[in-house]
């Protein structure tokens, strides 16, 4: 395979960008249209690309390794079956975001393409670095399209949230940035092939572990350092709170099973408890905010903590069904939570309001959104049926077998989720239709079915046929273990497991 | 013939709810009907052929989820235990689904309902004839689901969404119970297929593990934790809180899923998993007592309740209660066979029901109507005909099975069988004096109803009363017809073949005369005395309630389990998360977090910024400060 087709994926859509920025005209459709085609091709190369993948080996596939910095530093790239699901899951969420900004986004449409199409980029230049210096690099660049479309197209409080943001996730970063240069020093390199191979010496792990554990726990977020995502989201234009929950999210859980697993074995094994408490805390505390929560963005960010708790509590529980649940989990919510950002966006656009009371009875005035709307609140709760079901089943069955009492309180988090999405269903769109300008509102029109189906489909077919994600990520997951426990035998023999 | 039976349902729904409004009303009903109905037809043959030639046979349909060691398909089994919910299931499904078309002739949504009726069907037909752990569970979440979509059929009732989300969220809790259940199994065995986890059972009866501190035998974890669901999805007493509530949907929902097949699913579960109760006395022992108490507590609420459905519904919660504490007690067998009666005579009763609310427009309060019989005369003899077979009147179908499981439970022989038979007995004199107040209430007396003319009274269509008709057929003879085949006779038992596993063969021994006659002479003396208290001398039942006030507010609040729920778990939850929000999120995480760092760094740099005045001799009196520090600092040194 010779043609750089990882460089294309993460080039493209920056050429797009550039096509945006040297147009005349700032506000006209056709930008929109360059921007759609550009990630609809993105779209198409990555489904080319899982096709081209061949699953049943865990070395990395379409390798690039080009010299950039001299001796320091090479440009490397390539995947292996945990990162083409999530390369896939930017490159189909893209086009959608792309699509939805039709009603949402009034000023600089041009610049707020640009912004999207450049973080699609970053995104996936993210799932497929091979090298920390260029991991890190698009990591934190994500950052900046996400803080501008915050900053410029959010809410009142915008500012405000936009620097919390920013603010917490610098700080986080600034420490892994900090791991990174040590590991150069200690290792002499930043080739995360080779520093498979070579393992990193026990007695740097932990705070190296730690270092990175920074960066990833605000990102995903964890509690206690999650009080961002709310007010990001609530802020966020609806495209925005998409990309948030759906793509900028996952990488921190990517990066958990790619670095703090991948590199730190020993040390992960010691901070499994930590990271089980963080989780378990997240689960319950989030689920028991969501409940009283008033507004509908605030109600979906904070069950999007109580979901990525179950991911992290997933991938720390070291089993096969623990990590492969927490992929799935992760790819079902990007689909979930972003389409239920897009339903909340829906009637935002019409009532410019967020605010749960202002709706209710909207079943007899929009039908087809009230079944897309009960859909995804279904796969947000986990019904068998839907792939939210499967990571969240495989997650506590991984838990389970790794310590009892840990699933069993997780389980509970299944309960209060049911308990605040139906309520929030019901308040919104069951009852008796009593504020009268709801009358006036038309059903969803043809984008807004198209995006939302378009991401319907796959929640449903992969809760009932998992096998493909599931085929996809089996051999990386398992040599992953396996390197993780042979690492521990020779490094750690006391914490063996 | 499996594959057909189970997608027709599926595919009945799927034309009724995506394309009911292109085919238009009647088209959806007929569809759903009809689909529905060929699916019994065919579970019909099915029984037939496991009857006459031991038929059995287990078809992959796909895989489902295949993750490490985790291998699970989409399956179809069939054997005794399936067949018999097959018949259950299909059957009562298909004469609702005929019985609705007279009953929703006003609703505005009808293929909708059919729709979610049909996939009702299809969800617990997955359910019964999985062959697997998870499929059961899928099956189990789908009727819960389709429960939820139909108890809150009426979308704009505010009490009929609450009673929506309440079923789905208790249900929750037992399926927490069953997750856990199921994660144990996987975690034991390495599997959730039946046959394997059933084969490698007896390997592990010795197992202990360490939970909480304390030695647990795995084996009784198991089973505590599939009860635990199977409690939830049956309504058995503490998890039972839904079911009367969830009588705020249309009838023949009431009569399917909340009478005949998806409460009884709890049962099922366990009579499936028969092969590892076995080997746990402790929660056998365990199912009795939730069993007994469920039967009594729901007996004692039935007979002041004044609303027609929910007597119905807490009679069901406490026949349920009969049926656990017959697998309690060992006989299996005996609890599927009262699974069976009671599937037919309490759908009977529940659209017997609903055919009266129908006359009365949707009044559901007894007080509200009486004397009714000659306006609503076929109504009132099926309704009859189901209150004979419920309370167990000799040689109707309830006779067969109820004192079947009391006389099981006292053949038991232990002190846990014995008090389970004490109570049976006591229970069934209640079910007798609350079934007939609601017939003597609804029927008899003197008409109470003042929004509608007694003349303007009738009686339901045709359509409504074929079914009923059907279902009585089945109530007067189910009993007498299936006895021998569900129980056996003198021991011998070839129907159940490999589907119920007993450790040790049933008791043969015949029961003192007393315990057999006891129950049936209760149940016949019952009758005049009710026909005294709620006809003849109505001021009785009113004294009676006065001098107890305590005792009757007890029951008239359904022993109070609803406030003390409210109390203890919602408005603590919602305090708790109201907490969490405004005090540790906004007070402590953003003010020492976010907030607060920036805070710090604002008023750091404000007074930095005051140093530089501008002024030259603060300048200079800085510097002469700093250097007579410095000095002073390298002079020490």
């Amino acid at each position: 395979m010779n043609f750089p087709i990882l460089s294309s994926l993460i080039l493209l859509p920056t050429i797009g960008a550039l096509f945006l920025l040297f147009s005349k005209d700032k506000n006209s459709n056709t930008g929109k249209y360059v921007a759609l085609f550009t990630s609809f091709v993105n779209f198409l190369i990555s489904v080319y690309l899982w096709y081209l993948f061949d699953p049943s080996t865990s070395t990395f596939q379409f390798v690039e390794n080009k010299e950039w910095l001299k001796g320091f530093v090479n440009y490397k790239v390539g995947i292996d079956g945990i990162s083409i699901l999530f390369i896939i899951l930017t490159t189909l969420i893209t086009p959608l975001c792309i699509i939805s900004v039709n009603n949402t986004i009034k000023v600089k449409l041009r610049d707020f393409l640009i912004a999207i199409l450049v973080m699609e980029s970053l995104m996936i230049g993210v799932f497929c670095s091979l090298d920390l210096v260029v991991f890190y690099l698009f990591f934190e660049a994500g950052l900046i399209p996400m803080f501008l479309i915050i900053g410029i197209w959010g809410g009142e409080r915008r500012v405000y949230s936009a620097f919390k943001f920013f603010l917490y996730t610098l700080l986080g970063s600034v420490l892994m940035l900090v791991a990174i240069i040590s590991i150069y020093w200690i290792a002499g390199t930043t080739d995360i092939v080779q520093l498979y191979e070579l393992g990193i010496d026990t007695k740097y792990q932990n705070l190296l572990w730690l270092a990175f554990f920074s960066s990833f726990a605000v990102k995903t977020p964890m509690w206690p350092v999650h009080t961002w995502l709310p007010d990001a989201h609530v802020e966020a234009p609806t495209a925005g709170s998409v990309l948030l929950a759906a793509i900028l999210l996952k990488m921190a859980g990517y990066g958990f099973i790619r670095f703090s697993l991948g590199l730190f074995p020993v040390a992960s094994e010691l901070f499994t408890p930590l990271v089980y408490a963080l989780s378990l805390i997240a689960i319950i505390y989030a689920s028991l905010v969501a409940l009283m929560q008033e507004d509908m963005k605030k109600l979906i960010a904070y069950s999007s903590v109580a979901h990525m708790g179950f991911v992290t509590l997933g991938i720390f529980t070291i089993t096969q069904q623990g990590i492969e649940g927490s992929i799935i989990q992760m790819i079902s919510h990007g689909l979930v939570s972003a389409a239920l950002f897009l339903c909340v966006g829906v009637v935002y656009d019409r009532m410019h309001s967020r605010l749960i009371k202002t709706y209710g009875g909207l079943v007899s005035v929009m039908p087809k959104y009230s079944i897309l709307f009960m859909l995804f609140t279904l796969a947000a709760l986990g019904l068998p049926g839907t792939s939210g079901f499967i990571g969240e089943f495989l997650i506590l069955m991984g838990a389970f077998k790794d310590n009892f009492l840990v699933a069993v309180i997780a389980s509970f988090g299944v309960i209060f989720g049911a308990a605040y999405m139906l309520w929030l269903y019901r308040r919104v769109v069951f009852g008796n239709l009593v504020n009268k300008d709801l009358l006036k509102i038309p059903d969803l029109d043809n984008s807004e079915k198209f995006i939302l189906w378009s991401l319907a489909i796959p929640v449903l077919f992969f809760g009932f046929y998992p096998e493909p994600l599931i085929n996809t990520i089996e051999v990386s997951v398992n040599d992953l273990i396996e390197m993780y426990n042979f690492n521990l035998n020779m490094f750690g023999p006391e914490v063996q497991k | 013939m499996e594959f057909t039976l189970l997608f027709l349902p599926l595919l009945a729904s799927i034309i009724s709810g995506f394309f009911g409004k292109f085919i238009g009303d009647r088209n959806s009903e007929i569809i759903t009907s009809v689909f529905v109905s060929i699916s019994a037809l065919l579970s019909l043959t099915l029984f037939y052929q496991v009857i006459v030639n031991g038929y059995e046979s287990n078809v992959i349909v796909a895989t489902w989820i295949n993750s490490g060691t985790l291998d699970v398909n989409w399956s179809i089994k069939v054997d005794a235990l399936s067949s018999v919910m097959l018949v259950v299931v299909t059957l009562v499904s298909s004469l609702v689904h005929i019985y609705s078309i007279g009953y929703m002739s006003h609703d505005p949504h009808k293929p909708r309902f059919m729709a979610y009726l049909s996939l009702f069907t299809f969800a617990m037909l997955t359910l019964v004839t999985s062959d697997n752990f998870l499929q059961l569970f899928f099956g189990w979440e789908g009727v819960g689901l389709c429960s939820y979509f139909l108890i809150g059929f009426w979308y704009k009732k505010d009490s009929a969404n609450a009673a929506a989300i309440k079923a789905f969220v208790v249900n929750r809790v037992g399926d927490f119970g069953l997750a856990l259940g199921i994660f144990l199994i996987f975690y034991l065995f390495g599997t959730v297929n039946y046959s394997e986890v059933f084969q490698q059972i007896p390997q592990i009866i010795d197992k202990e593990l360490l939970f909480l501190g304390m030695h647990i035998k795995a084996i009784d974890l198991i089973c505590i934790l599939l009860f635990i669901g199977a409690m939830g999805k049956s309504a058995q007493i503490l998890l039972h809180t839904w079911l009367p509530d969830a009588m705020e949907g249309p009838t023949p929902v009431s009569a399917l899923i909340h009478a005949a097949t998806m409460v009884t699913a709890g049962v099922f579960l366990i009579v499936r998993c028969s092969p590892i109760f076995e080997y746990s006395p402790l929660t056998l022992n365990i199912i009795t007592v939730v069993g007994m108490t469920t039967a009594f507590f729901a007996a004692t609420v039935a007979l002041v309740q004044t609303d027609i459905k929910k007597i119905i519904a807490y009679s069901t919660c406490s026949q349920l209660g009969y049926m656990f504490f017959a697998v309690g007690v060992g006989a299996y067998n005996v609890a599927m066979f009262h699974l069976f009666t009671h599937a037919f005579f309490k759908a009977l009763l529940f659209l017997g029901s609903g055919s009266v609310i129908h006359s009365f427009k949707d009044e559901q309060d007894i007080n509200q109507m009486g004397a009714v019989y000659k306006k609503l005369p076929y109504t009132w003899i099926l309704m009859i005909i189901g209150t004979l077979a419920l309370t167990g009147f000799p040689f109707l179908s309830g006779f067969y099975s109820k004192d079947a499981i009391i006389e099981f439970a006292y053949l038991r022989g232990n002190t846990v069988g014995y008090y389970a038979a004490g109570v049976g007995i006591l229970t069934a004199l209640l079910t007798s004096i609350y079934s007939w107040r609601l017939i003597f209430k609804t029927f008899h007396g003197t008409y109470n109803n003042k929004k509608i003319k007694i003349e303007e009274m009738h009686e339901s269509p045709l359509v409504m009363l074929i079914p009923l008709i059907v279902l009585a057929i089945g109530a007067i003879f189910a009993g007498f017809l299936f006895k021998d085949l569900f129980i056996g006779h003198g021991g011998e038992n070839q129907f159940w073949g490999e589907s119920i596993k007993f450790l040790n063969p049933l008791s043969t021994d015949h029961p003192p005369l007393w315990i057999i006659l006891i129950t049936p002479i209760l149940v016949l003396l019952s009758i005049p005395i009710a026909y005294y208290l709620f006809v003849k001398n109505k001021e009785l039942p009113n004294q009676i309630a006065e001098s107890n006030r305590p005792l009757y507010n007890f029951l008239v609040n359904k022993w109070y389990f609803d406030e003390l729920y409210d109390i203890i778990f919602i408005q603590s939850s919602k305090k708790i998360g109201l907490f969490f929000w405004k005090t540790i999120d906004i007070k402590i995480i953003d003010k020492f977090g976010p907030d607060g760092l920036s805070l710090l760094i604002k008023n750091l740099s404000l007074r930095a910024s005051k140093f530089q005045s501008g002024f030259i001799y603060q300048y200079a009196f800085m510097i002469l400060i700093g250097l007579s520090a410095l000095l002073t600092f390298l002079i020490l040194q």
